[in-house]
């Protein structure tokens, strides 16, 4: 009979984060993470802060989780389109497991082209390091794909990136 | 306000003076090039060194995770100027976080050395690193006017409450030596040391 709000993923991610003992949030800010930042902000378990730039957030992220601190990232999809040479240089020739959560812009009804185009250098991004990413699309399914990555990342220490579309945090579920 | 007429010092000599003052398993991260070959020649089996690779600019950064990961481990960046130049947001996050354990050395000698000594912007300008750190919120920055005070600076860093940050003007002596070229082996042995206690 209850239909959930859109509002609700964010507790899902933030369960998910718990689960996996994500601690260190660091972030560059974004209108659709707004309140996945302001849960995280609010639970004494996360420190969680802004960066300047997403390539800060992913080295302070391999220094937490080189020394026993696990990290997630927070940003939208124009500031990961920053990292490659990070994630290559760093993420990637280091293996380590760096979690990215991406808030997807430049798709199903985007007004800015330059978003738009920024959107489908994404995933190449991703699949060309061979970094594994999920997209988060349906509330009922996000917090096991969360859980289940961030387990896979850090057993298997390699980064990975979960993308939350508009279906997941626009669509009235 | 421009870079202060301090002496011109050596990056190796300075960066084993730092080594021989560490005994508490203290993290130091070597920025790409120069900053980490001599880090590498001052220490190469030390595993608390963690030898970045490509990340230019991104040394400062992963000490401020192993500094905020572990508050009771004292936690050096060795960066160049170049390199902080790219990366200058980062002095605004650590002074907001302010944490206690971190030590950001800024090598300052004006030139893209690696890349065939270019100068950078800032050789022209004569921007000062110390009075950038200041104003970006990390009051306790400072020029080393000689070897003699850069020991004590880092002496001071290691045993007070920082963000401390420390910049010596150094020649354009290269590296001497090159680090390995195996993250892998880097990655997991400044893990494993990591996770033993602080001497």
């Amino acid at each position: 009979m209850t239909t959930a709000a859109p509002s609700h993923w964010p507790g899902e991610i933030l369960a998910a984060f718990k689960a996996q003992d994500v601690r260190l949030v660091p972030y560059v800010p974004d209108n659709v993470l707004r309140p996945l930042i302001a849960a995280i902000e609010a639970d004494p378990h996360f420190t969680a802060f802004p960066c300047a730039r997403e390539e800060e957030a992913i080295g302070i992220a391999a220094g937490a989780v080189m020394s026993g601190m696990r990290a997630a990232c927070l940003m939208q999809t124009s500031g990961f389109a920053t990292l490659p040479n990070a994630l290559a240089s760093l993420v990637c020739a280091f293996q380590l497991p760096v979690v990215m959560v991406v808030s997807e812009r430049g798709t199903l009804g985007e007004f800015n082209p330059g978003q738009a185009i920024v959107c489908r250098t994404m995933r190449p991004i991703l699949d060309s390091m061979g970094i594994e990413h999920h997209t988060l699309t349906r509330l009922d399914e996000c917090g096991f794909q969360a859980d289940r990555a961030l387990r896979q990342a850090f057993a298997t220490r390699w980064p990975a990136c979960l993308i939350l579309s508009p279906l997941l945090t626009a669509r009235p579920q | 306000m421009t870079r202060p007429n301090t002496q011109v010092m050596n990056r190796a000599a300075l960066t084993k003076r730092i080594l021989g003052k560490l005994h508490k398993r203290e993290a130091v991260v070597g920025g790409i090039g120069n900053s980490n070959w001599d880090l590498w020649a001052a220490a190469p089996s030390r595993p608390e060194n963690f030898y970045m690779l490509g990340s230019m600019g991104l040394a400062a950064p992963i000490a401020l995770g192993v500094a905020l990961a572990q508050p009771e481990r004292r936690v050096l960046a060795l960066e160049g100027d170049g390199s902080l130049l790219m990366q200058l947001g980062c002095l605004s996050t650590i002074a907001a976080q302010a944490p206690r354990n971190l030590i950001i050395v800024v090598w300052d000698n004006a030139i893209y050395q690696i890349t065939g000594g270019q100068p950078t912007p800032a050789a022209q300008s004569g921007t000062d690193w110390v009075a950038i750190a200041r104003a970006s919120g990390i009051a306790k920055s400072h020029w080393a006017a000689d070897e003699a005070e850069f020991d004590t600076l880092i002496e001071t860093a290691l045993t007070t409450d920082g963000p401390h940050l420390i910049a010596a003007r150094i020649d354009s002596e290269p590296g001497r030596h090159q680090t390995d070229r195996d993250p892998v082996r880097f990655a997991q042995a400044f893990t494993r040391a990591m996770a033993l206690p602080i001497g």
